[in-house]
């Protein structure tokens, strides 16, 4: 069972013994109290930011700036009554908010929040867990989370959460496809899928050595919307779209359970800011004064800066954006996301094999999407050639909000 | 046979395969069992994580990594799509015959099948574990992964090639299959007995 914890890690090279062990379950116990702990801070500093760039207070009666607001309102759902639709599926509606809560928690412990620590003579990674998989551990915890949504929407036996949770459901798997080429690309590069590999690699100089500059940007900003879309936060949050769908999904909760669902939201948005930091920022990596005990607080400090800027540019996204209707959302995952992924794969790999390989491959990806672009063009007016005469056909309407692609 | 293979593992690997097993069986018991469609698929998900953790317990982490994306994280997610467009997440009576006969013949290919197994159990060492995964992978520098890569992409090249022409003919022909003539993909008023707008009811146990 070693290898499902972290060959990388040398807390693991004697053997395993209760010291291990508790150091083990210590770590569990400080990630997920952390955990617990930012989740309330973001929910805060979100309302925070949000006011600030509205021209409102804010929350600012709870403690000293608001701070403990959160705390109220969590008390506050805690002691609301849970109530249960007549017509649910009992046992499903009561999993759901579990099913979302419990990806969002394990999906932390891939991130390398900091490098080596030795304590009392166990030298050990400051990460939960380093499997071998690593990154794909977050694929497939970001593919389980699917379900939380997915069937709370469906057991709540109504019909705004059903649209809410299939729109979900579609959203997070199309999108899926270009995290996951995107994801692809550094893997490539690092040649390790393990995530303390892949922020090992970029850690010899600092910000020269980034993926976030090794994969071209681009990718970057790929991997930036398809998480976006991924966490449905704004502009792709039509999954609760209000003035659509009432409160979405979650329209028939209430009580904790409503709060877990809004937990594991902010959880995967931290989550997520974390893994791109240790994807494209180095995770941890940055100029360490060695100085007695600062040398291993600074990078964690560091780690904490650089998700927290992430954290910002979600507010950020959120105050700014309008949502995207369905379609135009559609039509970004499978139209632009994917295909440009795909190319900047084949590019990367070219460049990896040679320059000139790399460059030959561009430009014939650049020549392919001319042509198909020509063609395309070429059809659809050919298309309107023949319509034209006669009327309209009453299907070659967008349907909106209707999930044409699956059907 | 059965001491030796304990002997084999400690305690802790002996303990997860326990779990993991019970797990896998209960969850594909509830599968056939439960009523609902989507109690189903959901039992399938067990299934297939109990699969994923016997992966892991055999060290072939990528395999575990892979079985959860794809089957629990997109198979069955679609599964549950479609059940749930098309309506047919209603609980359904057991009672019903649907093919007449395919009780007995189930239960004749269980006894038959589980007969086959146990033959080869006590017949031949392979069946229990004397082969494992873990033995190439293990060694190796890359771990799993590496050895799972080089195999597909040297040995296996053609193998996996022809596979992914395969799904792709696939999904090109489901595209050509749903298009139709005027252009169009089937939409939302192409199907005018689909409940779209109804009202969806999970269950149709009236609640006390």
């Amino acid at each position: 069972m070693g290898s499902l914890l972290g060959l990388g890690d040398p807390l693991y090279a004697h053997g395993v013994h209760w010291v291990e062990l508790l150091i083990v379950v210590i770590k569990v116990l400080v990630a997920f109290g952390a955990l617990l702990v930012s989740v309330m801070l973001m929910i805060w500093f979100e309302r925070k930011v949000i006011s600030d760039m509205q021209a409102r207070v804010g929350p600012n009666r709870a403690g000293p700036w608001g701070l403990l607001q959160t705390l109220a309102d969590g008390i506050k759902l805690f002691f609301k009554e849970d109530l249960l639709p007549e017509r649910a599926d009992r046992t499903v509606f009561k999993l759901a908010p579990y099913l979302s809560i419990l990806p969002a928690f394990l999906s932390f412990a891939i991130v390398p929040v900091g490098g080596l620590v030795t304590v009392f003579g166990h030298r050990f990674e400051l990460q939960v867990a380093d499997p071998p998989v690593g990154i794909l551990f977050l694929l497939a915890m970001s593919s389980i989370s699917v379900y939380g949504v997915m069937l709370a929407g469906w057991s709540s036996g109504s019909k705004y959460p059903l649209l809410g949770s299939v729109r979900a459901s579609a959203q997070m798997i199309s999108y899926e496809a270009a995290l996951g080429l995107t994801v692809t690309m550094v893997v490539l590069l690092a040649g390790s899928l393990s995530t303390r590999a892949i922020v090992e690699h970029q850690s010899h100089t600092f910000f020269g050595s980034w993926y976030l500059i090794h994969t071209g940007i681009l990718p970057f900003f790929l991997f930036m919307i398809a998480i976006t879309a991924e966490l449905t936060r704004p502009p792709f949050d039509l999954v609760e779209a209000e003035q659509e769908l009432v409160g979405g999904f979650n329209t028939e909760y209430s009580s904790i359970r409503f709060a877990l669902f809004f937990m594991a939201e902010f959880m995967n948005t931290i989550t997520m800011s974390a893994i791109v930091v240790t994807l494209f920022l180095g995770g941890p990596d940055g100029p360490t004064p060695h100085v007695f005990i600062l040398s291993w607080v600074v990078p964690v400090l560091w780690f904490l800066g650089k998700t927290l800027v992430f954290l910002f540019i979600y507010v950020w996204l959120r105050a700014a954006l309008p949502r995207l209707r369905y379609d135009q959302l559609m039509d970004l995952g499978w139209k632009v996301l994917i295909p440009l992924s795909l190319g900047w794969v084949l590019v990367l790999a070219a460049f990896l094999v040679g320059r000139w390989w790399g460059v030959g491959v561009m430009l014939a990806l650049f020549a392919a999407a001319g042509l198909l672009f020509r063609s395309v063009m070429v059809g659809s007016e050919r298309d309107e050639a023949i319509e034209a005469p006669g009327a309209p056909e009453p299907g070659a309407t967008p349907e909106l909000g209707a999930p044409g692609m699956v059907r | 046979m059965l001491t030796s293979l304990l002997a084999a593992t400690t305690t802790v690997d002996a303990l997860t395969f326990a779990i993991a097993a019970a797990v896998v069986l209960s969850g594909s018991v509830g599968v056939v069992v439960a009523r609902n469609p989507v109690h189903s698929a959901l039992m399938l998900v067990m299934t297939l994580f109990g699969v994923a953790v016997l992966f892991v317990e055999q060290q072939a982490n990528f395999l575990a990594a892979v079985q959860v994306i794809v089957y629990a994280g997109a198979i069955v997610v679609l599964f549950l799509f479609v059940i749930m467009f098309l309506g047919v997440d209603r609980e359904e009576s057991l009672e019903k015959e649907p093919l007449r006969a395919q009780r007995p013949l189930a239960a004749g290919l269980i006894v038959l099948g589980l007969a086959g197994l146990l033959l080869m159990g006590f017949g031949a060492h392979w069946s229990v574990g004397a082969k494992s995964v873990a033995g190439p992978s293990r060694n190796q520098a890359g771990g799993d992964v590496a050895a799972l890569g080089k195999s597909v992409f040297t040995t296996y090249l053609f193998a996996f090639e022809i596979t992914s022409a395969l799904l792709v003919i696939a999904v090109v022909g489901a595209v050509v299959l749903a298009r139709r003539p005027g252009g169009v993909l089937g939409g939302a008023d192409s199907d005018p007995d689909e409940p779209a707008d109804d009202a969806p009811s999970p269950t149709e146990e009236v609640s006390p």
